[in-house]
């Protein structure tokens, strides 16, 4: 029997990357899963990376399908609490309900000092990575508290959710205040048995990291520095000597976070950082 | 579908009953083969009955009842030498150590305290789990295949609770004291591969917390009835509910996890 047998999961950002790795590993312990990604590039982020795409969540599907669990997913956009509800809303409507959260969409962008960083991309960062997971917690509560059942809502954040991080001010803020966010979630619905925490990965060898605008942020003075010259730098900010952790590592948190092993656990910040925050 | 831990020699002191024995079982479970070290024997300055040389033995039979085979030696923690005897005697017998939990500890509070508590709680509580790491340390550094130590601390590790009396102060300090041993340890075997976290729980329902003495000592001060508000609607929680967070911390899932202070606590600590 499945860890999580017989629930299903909400997971945000679920095309690829981190997101996709939860999808799959709930899921091959018996969740069934409803999958929204926002699936196109924004503008402005291609200097950092390419966004996922409607190819990509459909790889998802694919995976999980191929797991014999149900999967129901959708474009959608957590800055638009109405598409999101909307969204949500279909996949409780054929999945039965919802018992575990991952409010795991996010955006990385860096590179300027705090009093540089354009109102654009801050309001971008803070809308997404932000009011996203607000957006998402405010779509699912009812669902959760109605149904009576309790549950377990994981929101990602960062090692930068727990220190600062020069030259990354946005995305710094925003996933310190999901920490204020899980807090403050984690008191409100203890009386429901709806459990909530953070998970703070180090780098995770997925495309918002693995690429080359990220590799110069730690080698600015390289034109182009490859991966195998950022990997002795991500290294040395880990405490373990591995450069980066794999979405797996992740995964195998927010499923021990989501499961009933870690039934009394919340309002706690689960660190997946090789050591980062320590050293 | 083989175990999480399988092949794996886990060194648990504190073994005989309570968090230690629900620890050698459920890792056991998941495939370890356990070395047991536990005092078996009464401190002065400790209220409630401690563990015997039955508890122990039943551990054995529990453990053994999984087809995993265990090594069960009565040693003190504060006792350097006899603890290095016990675990290099367990790796004799069973091969070498990839999981260390440092659990054994006793919580000396009483409404007629005694100066000595102070240094008990502290030579057990902290001295006990340097005294467990050190003797594990050389052989795991040898041995070059990485691992998981876990030492046990309490939500009193992260939170000023446990009372004014020297054994309560002491408790605080202790498991305040083991949260500073686990990052410097966790600096500095990180090279190794060898991860280092602590755990916080919450009142579990154990010998050491379901007593008389402890009652009487929690009920009499209402400060200390607050102590075990919890945020979910649980008064107190399974031993088996650290058994699985320890689980997660040493086996694969929990590879790239050190450094971690992980409460099981409820919501104690944040609502605190």
């Amino acid at each position: 029997m499945g860890r999580v047998e017989g629930k299903v999961a909400f997971i945000t950002g679920a095309a690829r990357g981190q997101g996709r790795s939860h999808a799959l590993r709930l899921a091959q312990e018996g969740a069934d899963i409803i999958a929204i990604d926002i699936a196109e590039s924004l503008p402005g982020m291609d200097r950092y990376y390419e966004g996922a795409t409607e190819e990509d969540l459909a790889e998802t599907v694919k995976q999980v399908e191929a797991l014999d669990r149900r999967i129901v997913a959708r474009k959608a956009d957590v800055r638009d609490y109405d598409g999101l509800k909307a969204a949500l809303d279909e996949g409780v409507a054929e999945l039965g309900h919802v018992d575990i959260v991952s409010a795991n969409a996010g955006i990385f962008v860096f590179g300027d000092q705090t009093h540089l960083v354009s109102d654009e991309e801050w309001q971008l960062v803070t809308d997404i990575n932000q009011t996203g997971v607000w957006h998402t917690a405010k779509a699912v509560i009812p669902h959760m508290i109605e149904q009576g059942t309790g549950g377990s809502i994981i929101i990602t954040s960062s090692t930068a959710g727990l220190k600062g991080t020069p030259n990354v001010a946005a995305y710094t803020a925003s996933k310190h205040a999901v920490v204020g966010i899980m807090r403050t979630l984690a008191l409100e619905l203890a009386p429901h048995r709806i459990r909530v925490n953070t998970v703070h990965p180090t780098g995770v060898a997925t495309d918002m990291i693995l690429n080359e605008a990220t590799f110069k942020l730690f080698m600015p003075d390289a034109e182009h520095p490859t991966q195998e010259e950022a990997a002795p730098i991500f290294e040395s900010t880990n405490a373990l000597p591995v450069p980066w952790v794999e979405p797996i590592d992740i995964s195998n948190a927010v499923l021990f976070l989501a499961s009933d092993e870690a039934r009394y656990i919340t309002g706690n910040e689960l660190k997946v950082d090789a050591g980062y925050t320590i050293k | 579908m083989a175990g999480q831990l399988e092949g794996k020699v886990a060194f648990i002191t504190g073994a005989a009953r309570g968090q230690g024995r629900s620890h050698a079982i459920r890792l056991a479970q998941e495939g370890a083969d356990i070395i047991a070290v536990d005092i078996c024997k009464q401190i002065d300055t400790v209220g409630y009955q401690m563990s015997t040389p039955e508890d122990l033995a039943e551990t054995v039979s529990q453990v053994e009842a999984l087809d995993r085979r265990i090594h069960a030696v009565e040693a003190d923690v504060r006792d350097r030498a006899a603890l290095q005897a016990a675990f290099d005697a367990g790796v004799a017998e069973l091969g070498p150590v990839d999981i260390v939990l440092a659990n054994a500890g006793i919580a000396p509070l009483s409404l007629n305290p005694v100066p000595e508590e102070w240094q008990d709680v502290l030579d057990v509580n902290l001295t006990g789990v340097y005294n467990t790491v050190e003797v594990a340390k050389p052989s795991m550094i040898e041995g070059g295949r990485g691992g998981a130590i876990v030492i046990t601390s309490s939500t009193a590790g992260l939170n000023g609770i446990g009372g004014n009396t020297p054994g309560g102060l002491g408790y605080t300090a202790a498991k305040h004291g083991v949260v500073g041993l686990m990052r410097s340890y966790a600096n500095q075997l990180a090279e190794h591969s060898i991860r280092v976290n602590t755990v916080h729980p919450t009142g579990v329902d154990t010998p050491m917390v379901v007593n008389d003495v402890m009652q009487e000592f929690l009920e009499a001060d209402p400060q200390m009835g607050q102590a075990m508000a919890n945020a979910l609607p649980v008064p107190m929680i399974d031993a088996v509910d650290i058994s699985n967070a320890i689980l997660y911390l040493v086996s694969d899932a929990g590879r790239y996890v050190t450094g971690v202070t992980l409460p099981v606590d409820a919501g104690f600590t944040n609502k605190k």
